[in-house]
C-alpha cells in the first residue's frame, strides 16, 4: 500500500517528523517498507507567468521572454520551449537557484543576458516530460514556491501490510491508526448523502448472498465523462500508485484509496432490466476489461443484468459494460463481497486487482452507502449530473458478525509479561475506535465492522501490546525450574557425528532433497525402495523426485568440483531420504529415514613430496567407514547394487542388519556422469552410526603374550572372512586374537592361490603359557582351515 | 745416567709417541692401528713389559711400577682419543641427518561441517544451555499438521499451489493431503501432542522447551530464495510463559549467536496465523559492513490458542511462545556470505574456508 504523506496528513496530522512518523508505523506493525520523494531536492524555483514572448535576435529556436515574478521589476529570460507562450504559468529557476545538478546564474545566450531558466518537469527531476515548459494552474499565485505549490516536500510511503490489516488499505484506516498511536484527532472525510433528484433507478437481486450480502447501486445521468480530473485528485492517486486514467475511474480510485471501499461504474446505457449477484450459468463466459475471456468457475460470483453477465464480482469489470468516453449515464455498483469468496479468485486468473486485494483480505461491511454517497460528491463536483436514489440490497444474515469479546486484565498481564492496568488498557482500547464495556477486571469488546482480526482475547491482547509498544514490554530471560537435560553415552547426535567424520577429511554438503528423475533411475536400489515419490508441482523436471538415497547428491556434487578442476575430493552428506512403504510411519505412507553417504575420489591423499600417489581405493574408503562407526561391529558382505560395480561393491551389516552398501561406482556412470575415474561410496542408514556402546573394563594380563604366525594358502576366489570367522570360532579360549597381516600372491604361489598370513596371539591372564598348548592351539586353527576351506600350511 | 733414568725417559718418549699416534688417528680402526704399535701382542710396551723377567728382582718392582705408569697414561689417552672421535662421528652423522623442518607435514588432511551445519551445532548448545531439548520431525508432512494444526485457514494463501510443493500420486496428480513442510512449525505439534499424551496423568504437566531445525521448502527460486532451505524454530510452553520471557529468550540468543553485546534487536507486530501476539524480529549491528541497518532475521510470536489446542494444551491453564529462524540468514550474516546458493551447490573451494 503506497500513500502520500500529506494526503494522509489532511487525515491525522500528527506534529512529527516524517521519519518518527514511519518508525511509528513500522513498530506498530504497519512496516514502512520504502520511503520515496516526489521530486529531488531543488531551491528558488518559484511561480512565473510569461508575460510577453519575442524572437531571439540571433537564434532562430530561441526566444526573449518577458517574465513577472511577482516583484517590481519583471525578468528578461531566454528560453528555448517550444510551448512557451504569453500569459501562461510555468516555474522559474531564479538566478542562485540550485536545480538537481545545475545551478542558475545569470547569463548571457548568444548575447542576450538572461536572468533565470523557465523549466520543463524533466529539468525539476518530477518526470521525463522535456517536451516543453511544465504548464502550472491558471490560478497558481505569482512568487509562490514550486515546492509548495506542487507539494514536492510530500513523501510517498509505502507499508508492507500483513494479511491480517485490510482496514489499513487506505488513507482513512492508516489515519485512524495514527489517531489510536498519537492521540492526535482523526479528521474523517465528511459525507453527507446527495439527493436524488430524478427515480432512475435498477432492481438488485442478491442471488449468491454468502458471497455478496450487501450490494448498493445508483444511476447518475448526464455526466461529462471528459471532465479533466482536478490535480490535487491526480496528485493523490498517483502519489498513492495509481494511474489517472479518467474523472470517472480517477473519483472511482480517489475513495477506494481514501477509504479502502472498492467501487465499479458502468455504463448504464450497456445494461438492461435488474443487476443480479450471481453464480455463473454453465458455459457463460465473459471478457474482461483486460480483454481477457473467461469461464468462471462454479464458485465464482458474477455481476449480470437480466441478459448477460457484466463482471466477476470483487475482481473486475466486463469489457463492454464499462464507462467509455462517450458515456453520459452511469450506474455505480459499491458492494461487499466476502472474503471468502474473493479469495484466490483473481490469482487464479492470473492477476491481481486492488479491488480483488481489497475484498480478499476484507472490505469494511458497513462503509458501501456512505462510499456511494462519497464518490457521487465528487462525480457530481468533477463530473456534473444527475443522482439518482440509491438502491440497497442487503442480506443481513450473511454479512460478518461482530460477537462482544471479553478482555481480562490478569490474562493480558500473564502473556505480556507485564502490567499495563485497567486504565491504560482502557484508554488504548478507546483509542482504537473500539466499542468498550469495562467491568470489575475485566472488558467487554465488540469489534468495529472495518476489523477482521479481532475474535478472540488475544487478539484484543495483541492490541494492547502493539498500542503499547513491544519496544516497551521487558526483556528479560525467563525465569524457570533448573532440572538436568537427560545424556546419554549409549548414542551420539548426528552433529557429533558430522565432526567425526569431517576430522576424517570429509566436507559436509547439503544438496537439495529434490533430484533428477535420472538419478533415481541410475542409483537407487528400485527394487528395495518401490516407485519414486514425485512432485506434483516441481520449480524444474531436474528437482521432480525426492531422493530416496544419496548417491545422486554425492555425484553431482563431485562432478561440480570436477569441473572446476579439483583433483581430490571427499565429501558427505547427512540428510533425510524419502521411500515408499506400507509400514507405519509419521505420514503414512512414506518412510523417511536420515542417512549417510561418503564419498571418496581422486588420490588418497593431497600430492605430497616424499610419498607416492595413489589413487583412493575401496579399502581407504571401508578404512574410514569402520572408524565412524565407532565400537559398533560391522560386517561387509559382498552384494550388488545398481549403482555400483558388481565385483566391488559390499552390504554393510550391523547386528545381522543390512544398514548400507559401500563400494565403487558402476563404470557405467563413471562414463555418463564424466568422472574420468571411479569414486567410492558409502550409503546407509543413520541411526546405526549413532548408536555407541558404554565402555566395560577388561581385566589386563600380566603374563606374557606368545605370538605365532600362520600363513595359509588358499584359492584366489576365497574370501578371508568366513575363514577368519572359522579360525575364530574354533579358537582355544587362549587365543585373544586372530588377524590378517599379509596377503601374497604371485611367483612361489600356483596360479590361482593366494596366501594369507595370520597373526595369533595367544596369553592367559593368570598363567604362563606352555609350548605343548600353544602349538595345539594353532595345530587346530590350520586343521579347521585345512578341512573346511582346503587351506594349506605355506611351504 | 743409571738405567732407571735411562728407563724413565725411554718411557716418557714413548708416552709422548703414543699420544701424538693417536691424536694423529682420525678414524677409529687407525686409532685402533697405533694402539696395537704400543699395547698390543707386540706392543713396544708390551716388549718393554715383557723384559722385566729379565731384570734383577730387586730392580724389577720399581721398574714394573714405572712402566705400568706409563702403561695407563698410554691407556688414558686411548680412551680419551676414542671418545673424541665416536663424538665426531656422531656430529658428523647428525648433520647429515639434518632435515629441513620447513618441508610441509605428511599425512591426511581434515575435512569440515557445512558452514550451516556450524550454525546449527552453535544454535543448538545455545539453546540447550537453558534446557531445549533437539527435535526432529518428517519432512514429507500432512496438510494438517503443516497448516491446520497451526491455525492456517483453508484459504490461507500460503496454502496454495503457490508456495507449497505437493507430492503427486500413482498418476502424478497432486496428492493435495501430503506436502513437503513449508516450516519446521509441523515438529512444534507433534512434539506437543507428544508431550501432552505422556504427561495427561499430570495436574500439571512440566514445561516444553524444545528446538526444531530442519530443511523446509517452498516454491520459490531466485538469488534471495532457494526452493529447499533451513529453518530453526523454538517452542516453549508453560504455565507462566510470557511474551516478555520470548523477547528475554530471543535478544539473548541473537547476541551470543553473533557474540555482541551491543547487537541491536528489536520486535515490532507482525502477523503470522499460528501466533498472536505475533512479532518479526530486526538486528542491527553496531559495526561491519551492515552496521545500522536494520535487518529481518525472524519471526515469533505467543502460540495461537487454537495451536496450544491442536498439541493437547488447556490454553487457559497454558501459555508458549515461538520464534522461526532462518540459520542460511544467520550464516550469511556471521560468515559474510553474500550468495545464498553456494550453500547448497557443494562447491569445495567454498566448503573448505569453513574447516
Amino acid at each position: 500500500m503506497q500513500f502520500s504523506e500529506s494526503w494522509l496528513r489532511s487525515l491525522c496530522n500528527p506534529p512529527m517528523s516524517t521519519e518518527a512518523l514511519c518508525h511509528l508505523l513500522t513498530m506498530a506493525g504497519l512496516e514502512v517498507e520504502e520511503v520515496n520523494k516526489p521530486a529531488p531536492p531543488f531551491s528558488d524555483v518559484i511561480v512565473a507567468q510569461v508575460l510577453s514572448v519575442e524572437k531571439h535576435p540571433d537564434a532562430d529556436k530561441l526566444k526573449l521572454c518577458r517574465v513577472d515574478i511577482g516583484q517590481a521589476e519583471s525578468l528578461q529570460i531566454v528560453c528555448g520551449a517550444p510551448n512557451v507562450v504569453a500569459g501562461m504559468k510555468i516555474p522559474c529557476a531564479l538566478v542562485g537557484a540550485k536545480l538537481p545538478g545545475v545551478e542558475i546564474k545569470q547569463a548571457k545566450v548568444r548575447g542576450v543576458d538572461s536572468f533565470g531558466m523557465l523549466c520543463s518537469a524533466r529539468e525539476l527531476g518530477l518526470n521525463d516530460d522535456h517536451a516543453g515548459l511544465l504548464k502550472l494552474a491558471d490560478d497558481a499565485v505569482i512568487g509562490t514556491d514550486i515546492r509548495n505549490l506542487l507539494d514536492l516536500d510530500d513523501a510517498l510511503i509505502t507499508l508492507k501490510l500483513t494479511p491480517n490489516r485490510a482496514d489499513c488499505l487506505s488513507l482513512l484506516g492508516i489515519a485512524r491508526e495514527v489517531s489510536a498511536l498519537t492521540g492526535t484527532p482523526l479528521i474523517a472525510p465528511s459525507i453527507t448523502p446527495i439527493a436524488a433528484v430524478h427515480e432512475l433507478k435498477r432492481a438488485i437481486k442478491l442471488e449468491a448472498p454468502t458471497a455478496c450480502p450487501r450490494y448498493c447501486g445508483r444511476i447518475v445521468t448526464g455526466v461529462n465523462a471528459q471532465a479533466p480530473t482536478p490535480d490535487w485528485m491526480k496528485q493523490r492517486i498517483e502519489r498513492s500508485g495509481v494511474r489517472s486514467i479518467s474523472a470517472l475511474v480517477d473519483i472511482t480510485n480517489y475513495v477506494m484509496l481514501e477509504l479502502g471501499q472498492p467501487l465499479h461504474a458502468f455504463d448504464n446505457a450497456q445494461l438492461t432490466g435488474t443487476i443480479h449477484v450471481r453464480p455463473p450459468r454453465a458455459n457463460e463466459t465473459l471478457v474482461l476489461l483486460n480483454g481477457q475471456t473467461t469461464v468462471p468457475s462454479a464458485t465464482t460470483a458474477l455481476i449480470a443484468d437480466d441478459e448477460k453477465p457484466l463482471a466477476i464480482a470483487g475482481v473486475m469489470g466486463g469489457e463492454f459494460s464499462g464507462i467509455a468516453a462517450t458515456t453520459t449515464d452511469l450506474f455505480l455498483e459499491c458492494a461487499f463481497f466476502a472474503p471468502e469468496a474473493i479469495v484466490g479468485k483473481a490469482r487464479t486468473l492470473g492477476f491481481s486487482t486492488d479491488a480483488s486485494y481489497r475484498y480478499e483480505r476484507g472490505v469494511d461491511f458497513e462503509l458501501q452507502v456512505s462510499a456511494i454517497e462519497r464518490a457521487t460528491a465528487l462525480i457530481l463536483q468533477i463530473c456534473g449530473g444527475n443522482a439518482g436514489p440509491v438502491v440497497e440490497a442487503v442480506a443481513a444474515e450473511y454479512l460478518p458478525k461482530r460477537p462482544a469479546v471479553a478482555l481480562r486484565v490478569a490474562r493480558a498481564d500473564k502473556v505480556l509479561g507485564v502490567s499495563l492496568g485497567a486504565d491504560r488498557i482502557e484508554s488504548i482500547l478507546r483509542g482504537l475506535g473500539l466499542a468498550v464495556q469495562r467491568n470489575a477486571d475485566s472488558f467487554l469488546i465488540t469489534p468495529p465492522s472495518f476489523r477482521f482480526d479481532m475474535s478472540i482475547e488475544e487478539d484484543l491482547i495483541e492490541e494492547l501490546a502493539r498500542i503499547y509498544g513491544y519496544e516497551n514490554i521487558p526483556t528479560s530471560p525467563p525465569i524457570a525450574r533448573a532440572a538436568m537435560m537427560p545424556s546419554t553415552e549409549n548414542s551420539r547426535t548426528a552433529m557429533q557425528l558430522r565432526r567425526i567424520v569431517a576430522e576424517r577429511d570429509y566436507h559436509e554438503i547439503v544438496t537439495y532433497s529434490f533430484v533428477d528423475s535420472e538419478w533415481e533411475q541410475d542409483f537407487a536400489d528400485n527394487a528395495a525402495s518401490g516407485a519414486p515419490i514425485t512432485l506434483a508441482n516441481p520449480i524444474a523436471a531436474q528437482m521432480s523426485t525426492m531422493r530416496s538415497n544419496l548417491i545422486g547428491g554425492l555425484i553431482g556434487a563431485l562432478a561440480n568440483n570436477h569441473k572446476r578442476q579439483i583433483e581430490r575430493v571427499r565429501l558427505f552428506e547427512i540428510g533425510r531420504c524419502f521411500l515408499r512403504t506400507s509400514e507405519p510411519s509419521a505420514v503414512a505412507g512414506f518412510a523417511q529415514p536420515q542417512r549417510i553417504g561418503l564419498l571418496a575420489w581422486g588420490p588418497c591423499t593431497d600430492e605430497q613430496w616424499g610419498q607416492p600417489k595413489r589413487q583412493v581405493d575401496f579399502f581407504d574408503l571401508k578404512a574410514d567407514v569402520e572408524a565412524i562407526f565407532a565400537q559398533q561391529a560391522v560386517r561387509f558382505e559382498k552384494s550388488t547394487h545398481p549403482a555400483l560395480h558388481p565385483g566391488r561393491c559390499a552390504n554393510l551389516i550391523v547386528n545381522g542388519k543390512t544398514v548400507g552398501i559401500i563400494g565403487e561406482l558402476h563404470p557405467r556412470w563413471v562414463q555418463k556422469y564424466e568422472l574420468v575415474s571411479a569414486p567410492m561410496i558409502f550409503e546407509a542408514e543413520l541411526d546405526p552410526l549413532l548408536g555407541k556402546t558404554l565402555p566395560a573394563y577388561r581385566e589386563l594380563s600380566r603374563q606374557p603374550a606368545v605370538t605365532r604366525d600362520l600363513a595359509l594358502v588358499v584359492p584366489q576366489t576365497q574370501a578371508l572372512q568366513p575363514l577368519l570367522d572359522a579360525m575364530k570360532a574354533a579358537a582355544a579360549e587362549i587365543v585373544c586374537d586372530i588377524y590378517l597381516f599379509d596377503l601374497y600372491q604371485g611367483k612361489g604361489l600356483a596360479a590361482g592361490q593366494k596366501s594369507l598370513a595370520f597373526r595369533i596371539v595367544m596369553q592367559d591372564t593368570q598363567r604362563t603359557l606352555e609350548d605343548a598348548e600353544v602349538e595345539a592351539a594353532v595345530a587346530n586353527l590350520l586343521a579347521i582351515a585345512g578341512r573346511d576351506y582346503n587351506a594349506i600350511l605355506r611351504a | 745416567m743409571s738405567n732407571q733414568e735411562q728407563l724413565a725417559t725411554e718411557l716418557a718418549i714413548l708416552v709422548d709417541a703414543a699420544i701424538a699416534d693417536f691424536t694423529a688417528a682420525t678414524e677409529p680402526a687407525k686409532l685402533e692401528d697405533a694402539k696395537a704399535r704400543y699395547l698390543g701382542k707386540d706392543g713396544s710396551l708390551t716388549a718393554l713389559l715383557k723384559g722385566l723377567g729379565k731384570l734383577p728382582p730387586e730392580e724389577r718392582k720399581a721398574v714394573g711400577a714405572e712402566i705400568n705408569r706409563a702403561k695407563e697414561s698410554i691407556e688414558l689417552a686411548l680412551v680419551t682419543r676414542r671418545e673424541a672421535l665416536r663424538n665426531a662421528q656422531l656430529e658428523a652423522q647428525l648433520a647429515a641427518e639434518a632435515l629441513d623442518v620447513t618441508l610441509p607435514g605428511r599425512g591426511r588432511t581434515r575435512g569440515g561441517l557445512h558452514p550451516v551445519s556450524m550454525s546449527l551445532e552453535r544454535i543448538e548448545a545455545l539453546f540447550r544451555s537453558i534446557g531445549f531439548a533437539v527435535a526432529d520431525g518428517p519432512e514429507i508432512e500432512t496438510d494438517w499438521h503443516n497448516f491446520t494444526a497451526l491455525n492456517t485457514p483453508d484459504n490461507h494463501p500460503a496454502r496454495s499451489m503457490h508456495d507449497t510443493f505437493y507430492i503427486a500420486d500413482a498418476d502424478g496428480n497432486v496428492q493435495s493431503d501430503v506436502l513437503l513442510r513449508t516450516h519446521t512449525s509441523p515438529v512444534q505439534i507433534r512434539s506437543m501432542l507428544a508431550h501432552t499424551e505422556r504427561y495427561k496423568h499430570l495436574e500439571t504437566m512440566p514445561e516444553l522447551r524444545i528446538l526444531c531445525p530442519g530443511r523446509v521448502y517452498r516454491v520459490d527460486s531466485d538469488a534471495t530464495h532457494s526452493p529447499m532451505f533451513h529453518q530453526a524454530e523454538g517452542l516453549w510452553v508453560g504455565e507462566h510463559v510470557s511474551f516478555a520471557d520470548l523477547k528475554g529468550v530471543v535478544t539473548d540468543f541473537l547476541r551470543n549467536f553473533f557474540e555482541s553485546e551491543d547487537l541491536k534487536v528489536r520486535f515490532r507486530p507482525s502477523f503470522f496465523p499460528f501466533t498472536e501476539p505475533s512479532a518479526e524480529i530486526d538486528v542491527a549491528f553496531m559495526s561491519g559492513p551492515l552496521e545500522g541497518r536494520w535487518l529481518e532475521i525472524a519471526g515469533c510470536g505467543m502460540v495461537h490458542p487454537n495451536v496450544l489446542r491442536c498439541g493437547g494444551f488447556d490454553p487457559e491453564k497454558y501459555t508458549g511462545f515461538a520464534f522461526g529462524m532462518g540459520p542460511d540468514r544467520l550464516t550469511m550474516l556471521r560468515y559474510g556470505v553474500n550468495d545464498l546458493r553456494l550453500f547448497f551447490e557443494g562447491d569445495l573451494r567454498f566448503l573448505k574456508q569453513f574447516q
